[in-house]
């Protein structure tokens, strides 16, 4: 397959997955388990998987990774702004490489 | 119908507003991972789901990983299927055409602002339909314009742009802290993450880190309260 085949068979099959659990979720709403393991591994899923998204990276940005990640953090649970959040985290970073590459 | 259908739309304007703006960094980002504009414009049809997108992004690299790309997807949007069934009253008695087309725009910040509006008997299948209409719009511009600003940054490395996933993902999980139970679990997937990152190729701690943690979560005793499924929607729905 080409690249720009595969580049659309990907984006279709995370397309059709997304809508069949928007869908699904609708159609079955009866039957999904509103309590027990089930529910509480489905209920634990989004934050578990965000932190494995973010954890290697923070590693990856050693001391200064672990700073601007805890900064975020915080920032983001005073203001509750994703977005100024995320540019708080960002400035730490850029200011300490900026810092590193003239010293 | 044409009325509800504004009305979700103007209610949606300001979550709208706040999603455009990491919709403008998911189009920097896409750009600096020499994604084609094409492909992102066709996820923000096709995919519509913010941290999904994001996910996607992050994750693309050639051969492409189609398989574990679509399994990371699945598991961060399994919620939709109860973000799905939480919606079952507004589309009772309607036609399975009917919900067939009006869920697909169904993303977490036009759900959030109808279920407030269903609580006070305002809200109805046109409300999250011009509330979703409003985000799609929003989300698909901005996406686009991050893109193109995405190509006039000089040096990406010193402006931290490859941070700023981890940056984002960070703000959003904060949101999603139910209180000490989640302790375990988190730890858990941050030890399972990192510890997979070095041994394993590809993105695969992604998927041990997050099923392994909401494995503890489900093997832990469970306690939960009566009304905390729609308590936890209303956090899902500010977070994401």
């Amino acid at each position: 397959m080409s690249r720009e085949t595969l580049s659309i068979v990907t984006i279709l099959t995370c397309g059709l997955v997304t809508y069949g659990l928007r869908l699904g979720g609708l159609l079955l709403a009866d039957r999904l388990p509103k309590r027990g393991r089930v529910r509480a591994f489905m209920d634990a899923l989004p934050g578990t998987l965000l932190l494995s998204l973010i954890a290697p990276s923070v590693v990856a940005n050693g001391i200064w990774g672990g700073v601007a990640t805890l900064f975020t953090a915080l920032c983001a649970i005073k203001t509750k702004s994703p977005l100024l959040s995320m540019l708080v985290g960002m400035a730490i970073i850029a200011a300490q490489r900026y810092v590193t590459r003239s010293c | 119908m044409r009325n509800r259908l504004w009305a979700g739309a103007v209610a949606c304007l300001p979550v709208a507003a706040s999603a455009a703006a990491y919709g403008a960094v998911l189009g920097v980002l896409a750009e600096q991972k020499a994604i084609a504009w094409q492909t992102l414009l066709m996820s923000d049809f096709v995919v519509f789901a913010g941290s999904a997108q994001f996910v996607i992004v992050d994750m693309w690299s050639h051969p492409l990983p189609v398989l574990s790309i679509a399994l990371s997807v699945l598991l961060i949007n399994l919620r939709y299927m109860l973000v799905g069934a939480s919606l079952e009253p507004l589309f009772r008695g309607k036609s399975l055409w009917h919900k067939a087309t009006r869920m697909h725009l169904a993303a977490d910040e036009n759900w959030a602002v109808t279920m407030a509006a269903h609580r006070r008997g305002e809200a109805d299948t046109s409300y999250l339909f011009g509330g979703g209409v409003c985000m799609f719009t929003f989300w698909t511009v901005s996406t686009m314009i991050g893109y193109r600003l995405g190509g006039w940054v000089p040096d990406p490395e010193m402006l931290a742009l490859d941070f700023a996933m981890t940056a984002v993902f960070t703000a959003l999980t904060t949101g999603l802290w139910r209180g000490k139970r989640d302790l375990l679990p988190w730890l858990a997937a941050v030890v399972l993450a990192v510890v997979t990152s070095r041994l394993l190729p590809d993105r695969w701690y992604i998927l041990i880190g997050g099923v392994g943690g909401a494995l503890v979560a489900a093997l832990l005793p469970q306690q939960r309260l009566p009304n905390e499924a729609t308590s936890q929607a209303e956090t899902v729905g500010e977070a994401i």
